[in-house]
Formats: structure tokens, sequence, C-alpha cells
């Protein structure tokens, strides 16, 4: 029996999932026929394509590029290769070599039969899926033996640009306290249409996601957690062109956290929304195998959108976000869907509002790690008021029971966090959670007062505007601007170039692999 | 280590405000009191407690109070600091270089435009390059607007498009022939590195290329830009923190009715 302290009607909240549902089935229909570059780029790296060619191309670009030129992509890099492997008796790796050194064609060869292919290609997949296996066993060995922080986690960022720097607070953070270190990615690396290679010292912002800069930390932040006897979580960034990619990359070194919202890209980076949709099932399919928490982006609505006017548009991208998620084979319990803490502090009765939707969130999604982000839009230079104002949202989060905390930093607005600014936000959250602890359990809220109602009004009016995208298509309700008021075409925007339908002999056993059907 | 709650200093200095000499005031005028804090890179002991006050001796602090210290990480210790500030400056003979224009409300820029020019300004906006900050061009253009002052696409006689983040520079000023703009905005939020500066000279060079840098006014936005920044990058006009709306459409309205002089 599931109840409720808001007076939430969970027959409402079935009849909003089943509708978010119906929408997310659409957009199955759609994906489940197409690729992409960027997949085919990932399955590339699946199967142990790495390394950059002489003029820095990384070798799994180089071998789809050439076989899109060729106008062959449509039977998918792992059909091909397969076959290329019976023909030539090489591995992948070196397939990929000589197709750089212009020294192979894989699309001019006969084709094997199919299931000879798929038999030639199997050792190849079987490895990558042992080795996310056992990173998955790693983590799981860690938590059992050196254990983790209670939630809500505390979530902080490093962005030095300079991945031997970010190692440096980044261990300096895990001994103050946090569970989670996010690298924040150089900026504009979401319309890369690769991934660098190697370590990188260089960044706007940010540091490069690389596979060699997530070997890196992931080996920092083990060593740290053995020092301070916890395990601590690494985080990054599945969006933009690259979205597979990276959560293969993220899959084989150990990652633990992965940004991963299905149409953040399409609104905050003008991704096409056709090439985001596909991109997100297959990569939400890795971070699901790997048992990577995903977090959804939710909170980027607000930033653009009125928090308190667009609360139920952010309650109804996490009832799409979740179905996605769930189609991809992505449990609850990865799933840290995204919501924030940025009403205007001038706002009478913000923090009962502020409280309402986290409460509800909590309850609607009782399952999921919610990732609550926290003030950003009202920071201004002012570190003193900043603090109080990360101060409720920190009260909010221990009373609401949320996953993953995401430390509002009083510098918010200034600069990329100082180590200073850090050892604050922990202290702050520390000192709050510890407080409060267990006021959740404590404090009821009065029935049909101004907590109630503003939870059941939101939830309606998220069930009003899922209804309408439903009627629609999510691919229309996006043409029309219905999130964050911001308009995307449907054949617009970048990487559209990039998908591709696939044929009949296209092949790809990740899928039901990693999914376990 | 801490003075008391009460100062029972005696007052040594001129409690007179001389605009020829001012300094921070704490509770006494010219009492020179600031707080700073800082990291240093050494671990806690009173070595570098010592370090941070001789560190602030040599920032011209007279006094110096290490109130709260506390090891961040091994080999890394946080001050917060109070002292007397030496220094002073001359406030009387100060000249800031400021946006010269009356700041009027919507309702007055539209009128204004009407009067004046009498036809619709076309005004182009965008987050440039690869920073992918929306908050500072959401703030001016977007209908809502920001804190109660509404943006440019409310206004009825500005035709404003905001192009959001991560606009190339070419496609910007590609933008801008097409709509044949009276105004752009260009927002940078992203200055690690001066990244700004090199995206901000690079796009009024490409302007002058074209042979447009004279036809439109060029402003650019942000957090950690000043007026003076921008006329040094050779901008019309630039945006810090504090500007709406009412500010950049009163600015651009002015600006040609000026040119058109």
């Amino acid at each position: 029996m599931r109840e409720s302290k808001l007076g939430l009607d969970f027959q409402r909240v079935d009849y909003a999932k089943n509708i978010a549902k119906n929408i997310s089935d659409d957009v199955q229909n759609f994906v489940n026929n197409y690729s992409t570059v960027a997949v085919e780029r990932t399955l590339c790296r699946l199967i142990g394509i790495d390394g950059v060619n002489s003029s820095d191309i990384p070798l799994p670009n180089v071998v789809v590029d050439f076989i899109k030129d060729k106008g062959m992509l449509k039977h998918g890099v792992l059909f091909l290769i397969g076959n290329a492997i019976i023909n030539t008796g090489l591995t992948p790796q070196e397939i990929a070599e000589k197709i750089s050194n212009q020294e192979l064609d894989i699309t001019t060869m006969d084709f094997n039969p199919e299931s000879e292919i798929h038999k030639a290609i199997s050792p190849y997949v079987n490895s990558s899926i042992e080795r996310i296996k056992s990173n998955r066993q790693r983590r799981e060995n860690y938590i059992n033996t050196l254990g983790e922080g209670a939630k809500p986690y505390l979530y902080v960022i490093v962005a030095t640009g300079n991945i031997f720097e970010d190692v440096v607070q980044a261990q300096a953070a895990a001994r103050q306290g946090a569970d989670i270190i996010a690298v924040i990615r150089t900026t504009g690396q979401s319309l890369l249409d690769y991934v660098p290679f190697g370590a990188t010292t260089e960044g706007f912002g940010g540091t490069f996601a690389t596979q060699e800069n997530f070997r890196i930390m992931r080996k920092a932040l083990d060593e740290v957690g053995e020092e301070v006897g916890r395990y601590i979580r690494l985080c990054n960034y599945c969006s933009g062109l690259c979205m597979p990619e990276i959560a293969a990359m993220g899959a084989l070194e150990g990652l633990d956290v992965m940004l991963n919202d299905a149409l953040y890209g399409i609104l905050f980076r003008d991704i096409n929304m056709q090439r985001t949709l596909v991109d997100q099932y297959f990569s939400r399919i890795i971070n699901g195998y790997a048992g990577v928490i995903i977090n959804t982006g939710e909170d980027n609505y607000l930033t653009t959108a009125d928090a308190f006017e667009e609360a139920h548009t952010v309650l109804a991208s996490d009832l799409i976000n979740e179905q996605l998620a769930f189609a991809a084979g992505l449990p609850e319990e990865q799933m840290g869907l995204g919501h924030a803490f940025e009403m205007n502090p001038e706002l009478e009765n913000g923090f009962l509002y502020e409280l309402a939707q986290a409460q509800m969130t909590r309850e609607i999604f009782p399952n999921a790690p919610l990732k609550y982000m926290p003030p950003t839009k009202f920071m201004t230079g002012n570190i003193f008021k900043g603090q109080i104002q990360n101060t409720l949202f920190n009260a909010i989060s221990i009373w609401t029971n949320q996953g993953l905390q995401l430390l509002g930093m009083m510098t918010e607005a200034i600069h990329t966090p100082f180590m200073s600014d850090r050892f604050i936000a922990i202290e702050n959250a520390k000192y709050v959670f510890n407080n409060m602890k267990n006021i959740g359990e404590e404090v009821e809220y009065k029935k049909d007062g101004l907590i109630q109602k503003r939870a059941q009004k939101v939830l309606e009016d998220s069930i009003e505007l899922l209804e309408r995208i439903d009627k629609e298509s999510l691919f229309d309700a996006l043409e029309k601007g219905i999130f964050a008021d911001i308009k995307r075409p449907k054949n617009g925007g970048k990487g559209l170039a990039g998908v591709f339908e696939k044929e009949s002999n296209y092949y790809n056993p990740f899928i039901k692999l990693m999914k376990g059907e | 280590m801490s003075g008391g709650l009460y100062s029972m200093d005696k007052k040594e200095f001129s409690t007179e405000l001389n605009l020829k000499e001012i300094k921070p005031y704490g509770d006494t005028m010219n009492d020179g009191k600031t707080q700073v804090s800082f990291t240093l890179p050494v671990p806690c002991c009173d070595e570098s407690i010592e370090a941070a006050k001789q560190l602030m001796k040599k920032m011209g602090f007279e006094n110096p109070q290490v109130v709260f210290y506390k090891e961040l990480t091994k080999g890394f210790t946080f001050f917060n600091c109070y002292g007397n500030c030496q220094h002073s400056v001359d406030y009387s003979t100060i000249h800031v270089p400021k946006v010269e224009s009356t700041v009027m409300d919507m309702h007055e820029t539209d009128e204004f435009i009407k009067d004046n020019i009498g036809r619709k300004l076309v005004v182009i906006g965008a987050s440039t390059g690869t920073d992918a900050h929306t908050v500072g061009i959401d703030a001016i253009m977007n209908m809502k607007g920001y804190a109660g002052h509404y943006g440019l696409e409310r206004y009825e006689m500005i035709e404003a498009l905001n192009m959001g983040s991560q606009v190339p520079n070419e496609e910007f000023i590609a933008k801008a022939i097409e709509l044949n703009a009276d105004a752009l905005l260009v927002s940078q939020t992203v200055t690690q590195k001066d990244v700004h500066i090199k995206n901000l000279v690079e796009l009024v060079e490409m302007l002058e290329a074209e042979g447009l840098r004279d036809k439109v006014i060029l402003c650019c936005g942000g957090p950690r830009i000043s007026h003076e920044l921008a006329k040094e990058l050779g901008y019309d006009a630039g945006f810090s923190m504090n500007s709406y709306a009412d500010d950049v459409a009163s600015y651009i309205a002015h600006e040609m009715v000026n040119r058109k002089k």
C-alpha cells in the first residue's frame, strides 16, 4: 500500500506513467529501426578498436567514416568487420589500422553467411561484456568491503581543465567527505563528433572526457577511497554527439555515474532529435548493464524557464525519461532523475513550494536515486546569501530523502570551485544532513495545506502536458517548444547526417546481451 | 589571537570622511577593516598561520588576525583573516567609462523608437563560440526577461532573435546579414583562460572583413565583461552584471538615433 504524505492520488500517478509509456513506445518504434555514426563508433570501441591515426583521428571514426563514404553503413560495422575477420584472419584493431593505412577495403568483400559472421565477431563481443561485468563486480566488491557514504551522496565537481590537477582536487574533495566526483567536461565537447584520445591538460571550464582521463581519475579515486574507507564514485557526461561512445568508455573504465538525458542535447545543444533519441537508447543500454547511475538533466529547463511556473515540465520530462530508460533496460535503482531548487529567492513561501516538489518527486519515483540540483540561476556574487540558499537546498534534500546531492557552491556564478569552496559546501551539507537527519519521519504536512496542494497541482499540470505530448508525439512536441520554451525542428540541429536506417542484416548483439533478453 | 568582542583600541586616525583617501569601513570611519580568505599550499601548523599573517601584512594589512584555519586536505590550509587596510584611494579623481544613455522602461523605449526611428529594430543575440551558457542572453532577450524586467522579445518595436548557445561567429554573422540586423548582442559567460576575449575579438575582425562593423550596433555582455573592456575590444558597448533588457534596449534605441544625426 503506497501512502502519500502529500495526499497524492497514486492512480493519477499510474495514469501519468502510462501516458509517458505511450510517448516512449512511440519514440522506441522509431529508434528500433535506426542507428547512428556514434552508435557504430561505440560498437568499434566495444570490440577493441582504439587509438588514433597519424592525423590524430580516432580509429573508430576512421572506420565508420570509411564505411559511410562507401555507402555501406546500413549493414552496421559489426557485420562488415565480422565478415572481414573471416576473410582476412585479422583482429578488429588490425582491420581498423589497415583501413586507416588504406591497405584494406572491407566494403567490397563477398559476404559470408550471417551465422558465421556472428560467430567470428562473438569472441570480441564477449570479451568486452566480460570486462564490463568485471568492472561492475569491482565496484560491488569495493562497496561490500570499503562501504560507501550515506544518501544523499555528496556530489561535487572538479573542473580545472587539467586531468592531473583534477586528481589533486578530487582526492581533496573525497577526504573532505565527497561521495561522487564529477569531472566537468570542457565547454564544447558535446558538439565534437569524436572523442579525443589520451590524457589531456588543456580545457575551458572543464576537462576533456577521454578514456585515458577516465582511467587516471578512476585510479586516483580508488586510491583515496581505500585511504578514507569509502568507495568514491566517478561521474562524467554521457551527452552530446558521442553519447553512446562515452557510455562505452565509461563502462570499460569503471565509471559509476553518467549524465545521460534523452532530451537535453536536443534542447540545449541543438543536436538533432532523431540523432539524440537513437543515441540515448544504446547509451542507456550500456549504462544499465554497467551498473551506472544515470542523471537526467531536467534541472536545466529551469535555468531558462521559471521554476515555479514550469515545475510540471520537469515532472513530465522525468516521467518520459523514466520510460525511455525502462525501454533501454535500465533499472529504477540506476535512474538519477533530475530536479532542482531554482525558485526565485524573493518568492513568498518559496521554500514550501520547493519542499512540496521535492517530496512529490520522491513519492512518484520511490526507488530512484533522485538527483537534486542546487540553486544556480539566482546565485549572485553575494556569497554569504548564496551559502544560505545552499543551506535551504540541503535542508529539503535530507527532509525528502534525495539520492544524489549536487552540492551548491557559494561562488557559483563567479568561478569554477576553489578547493576551499568545495570544503565549505561539504561542511554545510554534512552539518544540515546530520542536524536534521530524521525530520522527514517526524514532520507531516497539513491536510490540504499549501504544500499538499502545490504537489497535487504540479502532478495534474504534468498529466495535462503529457496528454498533449501523447496526442502529437514527442517529436512534434519538441518542434512546438513544449520544454523550456525551446523549439527544435525534427530535421534541424546538429548530427542528423549521422543517422541511418538499418538494413535487415544489421547486427548489434550487445542490445540483447546487455538487456538480458 | 582575537582582539576580543569590543575594540578598546584608541583610534589613532582621523575619523573624518576624506574622499581623497578612502579606505574600507568596518564600524568606524577609516578603520580599514577588511575580511580576506585564502588557501595556502602548506600543512596546518604554527608556521603556516604565521605565513598567513605575514602574507596579510604584505597585502597591506596592519594588525592581521587569523580567525579560522582548517587543513582542507594534506598540504593545503584554508584561512579566514581580518586586518586593517593601510592603503587608500583618491575617489574624487576616478573616472569610469560607462554606457551613456538614459535608461527607459519597455513602453518608453517602444514609444521612443516609434517617434524617432519609425520602424522596428532588428536585434540578434547569441552566446557565441563554444560557450554553452544561455543564462545571460536569455535574461536580456527572452519574453519573460529577468527579475521583473521584460526581455527584448516582448518589446513591440524590437524584432528579437535569440540564437541560443554555442553559435559559431560565422553563423551569427550570416544571420545578421540575412535579417539585416540593426544590433548584435554577444553573451560570454565562460572566461577561463580568456577564451571570451579571443572569441569577441574574432567576431569584430570578421565583421570588419565583411564590411559590416559600422553598419551594426555591436554589444557584448556577461558577468566578467565591463564597458571599458568592450570598448577596448572594439565593441560599442558592454553590459555587466545587474544589467537588464531595459539598459540594452535604451542604449540601442538612443544609439540608433545618434547615428542618424
